[in-house]
């Protein structure tokens, strides 16, 4: 027997190497990951975290400056503005996780059958997929509230739906890819039947890519969700929304360019430190680079 | 290896249970239909003949190289034994019975017959583990009882020479020569009689493919398999395998005991390969000119005249068929070499 | 008599060549020659650093530390020279031929254009006489109707023919020094045996010198006139072609010998285990983990490059590296 002993015990060493110094390597991917998780923590703790009730109304104290008492200041109905960017971080990382998996499930249903059934059937999910992707998902999100209402409800079903057909364009191409793998026609060969290889050979390879890509997506649908809010067609006042809360920022934008720039400032952040976060999980679980159980 | 056909040509003749060959392959022609090279637009096809005309015979027990160059139609050939393609002309039987008709009635043929494949690691799905790999066709053909499952993985892994713990691996975790060694435990998972291997030690280190190649015959003679070996190298034909099949676009041109053919070709073919082989301090051979023709456009009569070193006028218009020439053995040539 | 002229005149002297990539160090003190007009064959299994000698010698090596020394006849020393010098010497006095042609050549251009570039710039020829010294090389590498092939795409050759106009390219320029990196491993057998022979008898013709990287000890014996076998980044024997094979004294010579599956050989060597990974690799010999014939020191003590025979100590002459020899 060749026994290859101190071969087989090094990659366990490496592995754990790897896992510590992920952080290290990465140092962007570090504090992304620290920054999207503040806006997680805040989320979640949000009645505790912040210092007033977001729609509480203070007359006497509109169009505050930040301050002390209020550290981003206040706006035209004296509400607490960090209070309702604290809040904020709850309705967009809902929205925005609800409506991407939505988005994933209904792409992979898609993505699976084009990229498996073949002939029209592929033919038709294809061209109605080609002319979803004409629209860009804000417009096609804007058609849907306008069949469905507003609401966050309605917001989270017409974000994702906006987003099912890039979801199975990116199935479709991994099953096309994955389909003609050696180890497909292995199990064929095998007399596995096609379902069972559906099951067990193509959906595991074609799920990790997809939830590298919904981690990837969750920024878009924040803000197209935030879009439509700006737009005045998304959540309905009072939430505290960050696209409502910049439209209403607008008008002042002269003298009081907090009340625009403070939630413009946390959606900003929070795109760019989930997009960060979502490039290193992709290149961290690509799987040529696993080694080792 | 040639042989009177008439019995086995009968569909409604049972397989005679004891001397049935394995897989029997009677005027084999596969015909695969592309588009013009060059055609542009137009989709007008043609037909390339990537098989013309095989006649092969497998027996319980033995073991057959097929050698070939790129272009051969050894894959295809291949392909046809496994019954993942339907030959176009001819008849393609296992144990006497069509292939693709065995194959369609369940997975008896798919346990029965195993398969190694050149590219190993594409072979093995990269999101399972080893012992999950070798426990798939364990728990398909219900080898064994689920709980005995992990033993019987155990027992594979020491018995193609893998340390027990390679089992919560991944395929990406392995070397080339390990990975190769997990193809050919999850192929003797199902407890085959018909071992087929697809170019499974080339493109690996000398010490490597000597390792493989002393595992693969300990294992074909403790087991009894019988074992069809796809391989470009004729010197892993002669150590592994007792007879040879030497194929030359799309058609078998030399067969026979393995140690026989090699040592005298009938076959200019054969004899260049021989000759390209290389052997120790064997001053460069005159290599063959040319290159292998396109099957689109194959030479008229004997389809080797025009690289053959020992071309006659009668080579250009006269196709040879394989034919009996000595004991066991065969050739299509209208001169075999050592006749005279 | 006249090895000893060309000993004392080498047209390559390496001398502790190291490479490092990380924390691996993949070339351990290699040390060659090479003669003029001399065919030299590295040979060792992957991982042996083979191609990487190569490589660093072309100084086309990334994201690696290079030490040690590389002396071209009348250029210098090859890892010290600064760049723009290198890229004079390409071409016009080393070139190297790929393992895989179909990837070495541009995919974009027509094989004649770029055989045509490599003249104008090597040679300083216009455009009419590189077109006719593309058709006259191409007529020497053996491909039929040169100039209509001048015209063809990479992917439009056989792979065969690919690697033919790769070696025209490589001997566009008149180079005394060709590095052939497995050149036919990606071939046919049939045409193996073509491409090889067309390299030696294209370089003997114009004198120059040629390495190759091989895997095949037998095929090493037919074609070149010195061995030089390597094992994990060391050189472990080196000497004449045939006092390597015939009367080697280094166990990993041996026993990659007897892995050679000759036709008709029922008896294989198969070695146990495998190159251990770098960060294992004994301090010494690095073969000492696999080695049957090994000492307690051999993984402590490197061993060094020893002459087999004393009375013949030049750099070309057998020498093995092995505290317990055969």
């Amino acid at each position: 027997m060749t026994v290859q002993a101190p071969l087989l015990s090094a990659p366990a060493a490496r592995r754990r190497r790897g896992r510590r110094s992920i952080f290290l390597r990465r140092p962007f991917f570090t504090v992304a990951l620290v920054v999207a998780a503040g806006y997680l923590l805040a989320a979640i703790f949000a009645p505790w975290v912040a210092p007033y009730d977001p729609v509480l109304q203070d007359t006497n104290a509109m169009m505050m400056p930040p301050s002390g008492a209020h550290l981003l200041g206040t706006d035209s109905y004296g509400q607490d503005i960090l209070s309702r960017v604290i809040f904020g971080a709850r309705y967009a990382l809902v929205i925005g996780l609800c409506s991407v998996l939505i988005g994933a499930a209904g792409g992979l249903v898609i993505g699976l059958a084009a990229g498996l059934a073949g002939g029209w059937v592929e033919w038709a999910l294809m061209r109605l997929i080609d002319s979803i992707l004409a629209l860009p998902s804000l417009i096609l999100a804007v058609a849907f509230i306008a069949i469905l209402g507003q609401g966050v409800d309605k917001v989270v079903i017409a974000v994702g739906l906006s987003m099912i057909g890039p979801f199975a364009r990116t199935v479709r191409a991994d099953v096309m890819q994955v389909r003609v793998q050696g180890f497909i026609e292995a199990a064929h060969l095998m007399s596995i039947p096609s379902l069972a290889v559906v099951w067990r050979h193509v959906l595991p390879n074609v799920i990790f890519p997809l939830a590298v890509q919904v981690t990837i997506r969750i920024s878009e649908a924040i803000l197209v969700s935030s879009s439509l809010s700006f737009l005045g067609i998304g959540v309905t006042p009072p939430t505290p929304d960050w696209g409502l809360m910049i439209a209403e920022g607008r008008d002042f934008v002269s003298f009081a360019p907090w009340m625009s720039a403070m939630p413009g400032f946390a959606l900003a952040l929070l795109l760019i430190a989930l997009s960060i976060v979502g490039d290193g999980i992709r290149e961290e679980v690509d799987p040529k680079s696993r080694r080792g159980a | 290896m040639m042989k009177d056909m008439s019995a086995m040509t009968d569909p409604r003749q049972p397989p005679a249970p004891t001397r049935a060959p394995v897989f029997e392959l009677i005027e084999v022609e596969k015909v695969f239909q592309i588009r013009r090279p060059g055609a542009g637009l137009r989709r007008d096809t043609v037909g390339l003949r990537a098989l013309d005309g095989v006649r092969l015979r497998v027996e319980q027990g033995a073991s057959l190289a097929l050698v070939g160059e790129s272009g051969s139609g050894k894959s295809t050939l291949l392909r046809v034994l496994l019954g993942l393609d339907a030959p176009t002309g001819g008849r393609a039987l296992y144990h006497g019975r069509p292939i693709r008709e065995v194959r369609a009635e369940g997975p008896r043929f798919a346990r029965d017959v195993a398969m190694v494949y050149q590219d190993a690691r594409g072979s093995l799905d990269p999101r399972m583990t080893i012992g999950a790999l070798i426990a798939e066709p364990l728990r398909h053909f219900g080898i064994v009882p689920a709980g005995q499952v992990a033993g019987r993985v155990a027992e594979l892994l020491a018995r193609v020479g893998l340390p027990a713990d390679a089992a919560q691996r991944y395929p990406a975790g392995l070397s080339g020569g390990q990975v190769r060694r997990v193809a050919i435990a999850r192929a003797l998972a199902s407890e085959p009689s018909v071992l087929v291997a697809d170019e499974a030690v080339s493109g690996l280190d000398v010490s490597t493919q000597a390792q493989l190649l002393t595992l693969l015959r300990g294992l074909q003679r403790d087991m009894g398999l019988t074992l069809v070996f796809i391989t470009h190298d004729l010197g892993v034909a002669s150590y592994l395998c007792e007879e040879i099949a030497i194929m030359y676009l799309g058609r078998i041109v030399e067969t026979g005991p393995t140690d026989a053919v090699l040592a005298a070709p009938a076959h200019p073919y054969a004899a260049a390969l021989r000759a390209a082989a290389p052997r120790f301090f064997e001053p460069l051979p005159e290599p063959l000119p040319g290159e292998i023709p396109s099957p689109l456009d194959l030479p008229p009569g004997c389809r080797f005249s025009g690289r053959c070193p020992m071309v006659q006028p009668d080579c250009q218009t006269r196709d040879p068929q394989l034919g009996r020439h000595g004991e066991g053995r065969a050739v299509a040539c209208l001169h075999p070499l050592g006749a005279a | 008599m006249k090895m000893d002229a060309i000993a004392a005149d080498p047209l390559l002297a390496v001398t502790d060549l190291t490479v490092y990539r990380g924390q691996a160090k993949i070339l351990d003190r290699v040390s060659l020659s090479l003669a003029r007009g001399e065919t030299l064959a590295l040979v060792g299994e992957s991982g042996a650093g083979k191609s990487t000698i190569a490589t660093a010698l072309m100084r086309l090596l990334d994201g690696a530390e290079v030490e040690g020394q590389a002396d071209l006849s009348g250029a210098g020393d090859l890892l010290a020279l600064p760049e723009a010098q290198m890229v004079r010497l390409r071409g016009r006095r080393m070139s190297m031929i790929f393992q895989d042609a179909g990837a070495a050549l541009n995919p974009a251009y027509t094989v004649g254009r770029q055989l045509i570039s490599v003249l104008r710039r090597t040679m300083g020829l216009d455009r009419a006489a590189a077109r006719a010294r593309a058709v006259d090389l191409f007529t020497q590498v053996g491909i039929n109707d040169a100039e209509a092939r001048l015209s063809a795409f990479p992917h439009q050759l056989s792979g065969g023919m690919q690697q033919r106009v790769m070696v025209a390219i490589a001997l566009a320029g008149n180079p005394d020094l060709l590095l052939a990196d497995e050149p036919t491993s990606a071939l046919d057998v049939t045409i193996q045996a073509q491409i090889v022979r067309l390299i030696l008898s294209l370089t003997r013709d114009r004198g120059a010198s040629c390495i190759f990287v091989l895997h095949d000890l037998a095929l090493a014996s037919q074609a070149c006139d010195r061995i030089v076998v390597l094992y994990a980044g060391q050189v472990v024997e080196s000497g004449p072609a045939h006092d390597v094979l015939t009367r080697n004294r280094h166990p990993y010579t041996r026993q990659l010998q007897g892995c050679v599956l000759e036709i008709g050989r029922k008896d294989l060597l198969a070695p146990e285990g495998n190159v251990p990974s770098h960060d294992q690799m004994p301090e010494g010999c690095r073969f000492a983990t696999r080695c049957p014939r090994a000492l307690p020191h051999c993984a402590t003590e490197p061993p060094p490059l020893a002459a087999a025979d004393p009375a013949r100590t030049g750099p070309l002459d057998h020498a093995f590296a092995c505290w317990n020899p055969e």
